[in-house]
């Protein structure tokens, strides 16, 4: 007989949206088994730096509302995403801030002991709340403390340096549904089964695949490309965001959060190409800030593609970065230095300590590199009650919105397949899935989306555990050959690794590190800031190079006790996969929109690609990546032009009055 | 296009040179330790990091022996996640923002590489630090909330307040200051782990969870946890944790206070077994 309670969920990652995730079903009486590469509180979250997005009573009585938010979240995605689920999300932002501040997070306050705010990029309005400038860490580190409290009653699990391998799969057709996972741990390189009636994936972005980015050394994206090979199907891939400011360095670039320019901070360059004179030495009418010429009602917080491009664009093609270098200052030395400690100390002791200057007293050196993923594991929804008859247009500030903010208007609350793969039982919360930043994230919203997936689609989650097929037939009850043997074709893969070691003669051509790396040269070069046609097309044959190379892949370390070679060199070959997948998205996706740019299209083109980029895999099929096309929920807000009111230098055109989005004057 | 590959303007003394980079490795637990040594080139804005990556892509040592990867813990990179902490030079820190450019500025030099002392080896510079976190579950170091569903806003609380309690919770758990600590002891068997002296960081997050409005309603459970046997009366003084801590959290004030706070606190007790 089966114990009701024998029912388990697992969660795979421990960053927000995985610990948000195992707190709320924790407390929905369902036991947890929460996996991660790390101890969870070293999660990559730990580096988001700026903030989060809310409407609070200050902004709100300036005439903003969640229905900005949403307007504005929608409007910098470039229509992409489907709007129910970021409506639900504006809407459960004020709470969602309320119950971090109930968990102790230190959010920076005002004199009078109130939660401060700042301006954030894609806003007009300070709608950003923050705890100094390591505001991931705080939320992070909130949610650690409220599972280990879990933890310390039994009710959470936790398989720390464990190594999602694959999800376990039950029943064919419509039957067909995940029940549990397989994993290595790390350190003895045991490799297991694990039953669960249902999966959350929760594993962040891919920025490994771009070799260096601002992404933490476990986001390979390996675990979403295992699921993707398991079936189930990866959603605008394309759609990487670079973000506009970041230190290069030679292991990794380290991101300098946008709060720099939200507290602030101008973007420019010196206007006389080849200008070497100190920073400080040229005055103001010499400094080109073109961010602020070519936009002046957003300036520097013009969302991250725009000014990625506009950065790029000035070092790459007119040459004028400084020192003749891919290099633009982010100038913070106008500003009182105790203030910018009080408000940003966690990144200028981030520049300080890796490159030596302190940003206080001399302007910070930043280039665009790769720093999130808006594509990810398709997902679905049960729309809200909030079906309107005819779509809305420009909303402005102080306008009554057309919608309440009552939970269930732009997603039903608990249902169950609300962020469920296309496979049943498996979920993809948080940065791993496609649901909520369309085809540019705004600064601020990741932590958003990553806590409102952890609680609102968990209450989702524990009522399919409860209520749906496993509640008749929980993962306990089946037969133990379907476990072993997906262990056990992991461990045959592993095997296969291990045996290549010693194999043949040691060559770049095989070595799992020189892949790898040529893998993130390439990503970078073709699939980021600019794409062509032509250049994806290269694109495309270098990866089939790299993974018929992989093929013959030469493992450098045949140790059966930690073997992070092992590790590593799985996730090159599941990395070139995403690769493919991301570059199949790039190429077939003949327009420009938000972070997907396209040179030989440099239009957005709503007939055609206002769609999702949908891919299958099929092993082995001569169209291996299969790619369709699926529909945008655009049903409340009506696509407009997306030019934050820029200034066309060679015309003399105003800004245009329609295309942007509401301003507060 | 060439994005950050090219155009790195990081770092100053910029030649490129090749370095020695001794580490201290060991297979697994109850292995023995050995020494090797490597020639490493590196470029501007070398970190520990990039060294030992670049080791990883061709291990062989310095006298031409064909070795294995370097097995290392490590996240972020930019030190704020505490994970590749280790022992360089003799002094616990960080790996990630340990730069050549500082340590190894000319061709030749040399740098050293010990995983943390206190902390069983897991392989090489990897270490189980469990230990540090099972501390936390000793002192109960969270708000008790009443559930994740929305009940408004939390306590208020001023500016200072607030930033206190920002510099208090920047600790990433790293270790530097358990590894510093003389008082602090490796302990493998994990039933000593509740009488062993617990360590600077977890009597600084009893600290932080004492301030807070909710999380003082447990101030009574972690007192009890900093009175007992390895708790704070075991600190012998040295001040060493306060010196490697990276974030600059000031520990020493910490223990300082919940020293007081368990004084109190015994005396409260007192007072109440006596009614």
């Amino acid at each position: 007989m089966v114990m009701p309670n024998a029912q388990r969920v697992i969660v795979v990652g421990g960053g927000l949206a995985g610990l948000a995730a195992t707190v709320r079903i924790a407390e929905q009486g369902l036991p947890v088994d929460l996996f991660s590469m790390v101890p969870v509180k070293r999660s990559h979250s730990v580096c988001a730096q700026g903030g989060i997005n809310a409407c609070n009573e200050v902004a709100r009585q300036q005439g903003y509302s969640e229905y900005q938010h949403f307007d504005e979240t929608i409007y910098g995605g470039d229509y992409l995403a489907d709007q129910g689920p970021v409506l639900e999300m504006a809407n459960w932002a004020p709470r969602v801030i309320d119950l971090l501040d109930r968990m102790g997070v230190p959010f920076n306050r005002t004199s009078e002991g109130r939660r401060d705010l700042r301006l954030f990029g894609g806003s007009l309005f300070k709608r950003t709340h923050f705890s100094g400038a390591t505001t991931g860490q705080q939320l992070l580190y909130a949610l650690d403390e409220q599972t280990r409290r879990y933890e310390a009653q039994g009710e959470v699990t936790k398989y720390e340096s464990w190594e999602f391998l694959a999800p376990i799969m039950a029943g064919e057709g419509d039957d067909r549904r995940c029940v549990g996972i397989v994993a290595q741990d790390m350190r003895t390189m045991q490799i297991r089964s694990f039953r669960a009636d249902a999966v959350i994936m929760a594993t962040g972005g891919c920025g490994l695949v771009y070799g260096k980015s601002t992404n933490s050394v476990i986001c390979t994206g390996g675990a979403a490309s295992r699921c993707y090979q398991a079936g189930a199907w990866y959603a605008n891939g394309e759609m990487i965001q670079v973000h506009p400011t970041a230190i290069p360095g030679a292991d990794k670039c380290r991101l300098m959060s946008e709060s720099a320019r939200g507290e602030g901070g101008r973007v420019w360059v010196p206007r006389k190409q080849g200008d070497d004179r100190k920073p400080s030495d040229i005055p103001e009418g010499e400094r080109w800030y073109f961010l602020e010429e070519k936009y002046p009602k957003y300036g520097n917080l013009v969302p991250r593609d725009i000014a990625t491009r506009e950065i790029f664009d000035v070092c790459v093609n007119q040459h004028m970065g400084v020192d003749g270098e891919n290099q633009v200052y982010l100038d913070l030395t106008h500003m009182d230095p105790e203030y910018l400690t009080r408000k940003l100390g966690g990144i200028l002791e981030i520049y300080e300590k890796f490159v030596g200057d302190d940003p206080r007293f001399t302007p910070m050196r930043i280039f665009p590199t790769v720093h999130y993923s808006m594509g990810g594991l398709w997902t679905q929804h049960t729309p809200g009650s909030y079906r309107p008859d005819t779509q809305h247009g420009d909303h402005q500030p102080g306008w009554q919105a057309p919608i309440g903010t009552e939970p269930g208007m732009g997603m039903q609350v608990g249902a169950p397949n609300n962020m469920m793969t296309n496979i049943k039982g498996l979920y993809a919360f948080g940065e791993v899935n496609f649901a909520y930043h369309g085809a540019t994230r705004l600064g601020a919203n990741a932590l958003l989306s990553c806590i409102f997936d952890g609680l609102f689609c968990g209450q989702g989650v524990a009522r399919y555990v409860k209520e749906h097929e496993p509640a008749e037939k929980p993962s306990t009850a089946m037969e133990a050959s379907l476990f072993d043997s997906a262990a056990s074709a992991e461990q045959t893969k592993a095997d296969n690794l291990l045996a290549t070691v010693g194999k043949g003669k040691e060559s770049p051509e095989t070595n799992p590190y020189v892949i790898g790396r040529e893998l993130g040269e390439e990503m970078t070069a073709a699939c980021t800031v600019v794409k062509t046609g032509e250049r994806l097309g290269t694109c495309t044959s270098k990866l089939a190079e790299l993974r018929e190379r992989f093929e013959r892949v030469r493992l450098g370390d045949a140790a059966t006790w930690t073997n992070q070679s092992l590790s590593y060199t799985r996730s090159v070959g599941d990395m070139i996969l995403l690769a493919q997948v991301i570059a199949k998205g790039s190429l077939e996706r003949q327009e420009s929109r938000g972070s997907h740019y396209r040179l030989d299209f440099p239009d957005r083109d709503d007939s055609r690609f206002l769609k999702t980029t949908i891919v299958e895999y099929h092993q082995g099929d001569a169209d291996e990546h299969r790619l369709s096309w699926g529909d945008v929920d655009t049903s409340l807000v009506k696509p407009r032009p997306r030019t934050y009111g820029k200034v066309d230098a060679k015309a003399d055109t105003k800004p245009d009055k329609e295309a942007e989005p509401a301003s507060t004057t | 296009m060439t994005t950050q590959a090219s155009s790195a303007p990081v770092v100053k003394a910029a030649k490129t040179r090749t370095i020695r980079v001794r580490i201290k490795r060991c297979d697994g637990p109850a292995k023995a330790q050995r020494w090797e040594t490597f020639k490493v080139p590196v470029g501007a804005g070398a970190n520990v990091i990039s060294v030992l990556q670049t080791i990883g892509a061709n291990p062989v040592t310095v006298d031409g022996t064909p070795t294995t990867p370097v097995v290392w813990d490590s996240g972020c990179l930019e030190e704020v996640c505490g994970a590749c902490t280790m022992v360089i030079n003799g002094k616990t820190r960080q790996s990630c923002s340990c730069l050549m450019d500082v340590f190894c500025p000319n061709e030749g030099d040399e740098i050293t590489l010990e995983p943390m002392s206190k902390f069983p080896i897991i392989r090489d510079l990897w270490v189980d630090r469990s230990r540090l976190f099972d501390s936390l579950k000793r002192v109960k170091a969270w708000v008790p909330i009443d559930g994740t569903y929305d009940l408004g806003a939390g306590p208020t609380e001023g500016p200072k307040q607030s930033e206190l309690r920002y510099t208090l919770s920047t600790c990433m758990s790293c270790g530097c200051c358990l590894e510093a600590c003389p008082q602090f002891n490796l302990e493998t068997d994990e039933r000593e782990w509740d009488t062993a002296f617990i360590g600077a960081h977890a009597i600084s997050q009893a600290r932080l969870f004492n301030d807070h409005g909710t999380g003082k309603q447990l101030k009574g459970d972690r007192l009890d946890a900093l009175m007992g046997e390895g708790g704070v009366s075991d600190c012998g003084n040295a001040q060493n944790c306060v010196k490697v801590c990276p974030k600059e959290i000031p520990l020493t004030e910490s223990i300082a206070a919940m020293g007081r706070a368990t004084t109190f606190h015994a005396i409260a007790r007192w007072f109440q077994s006596n009614d």
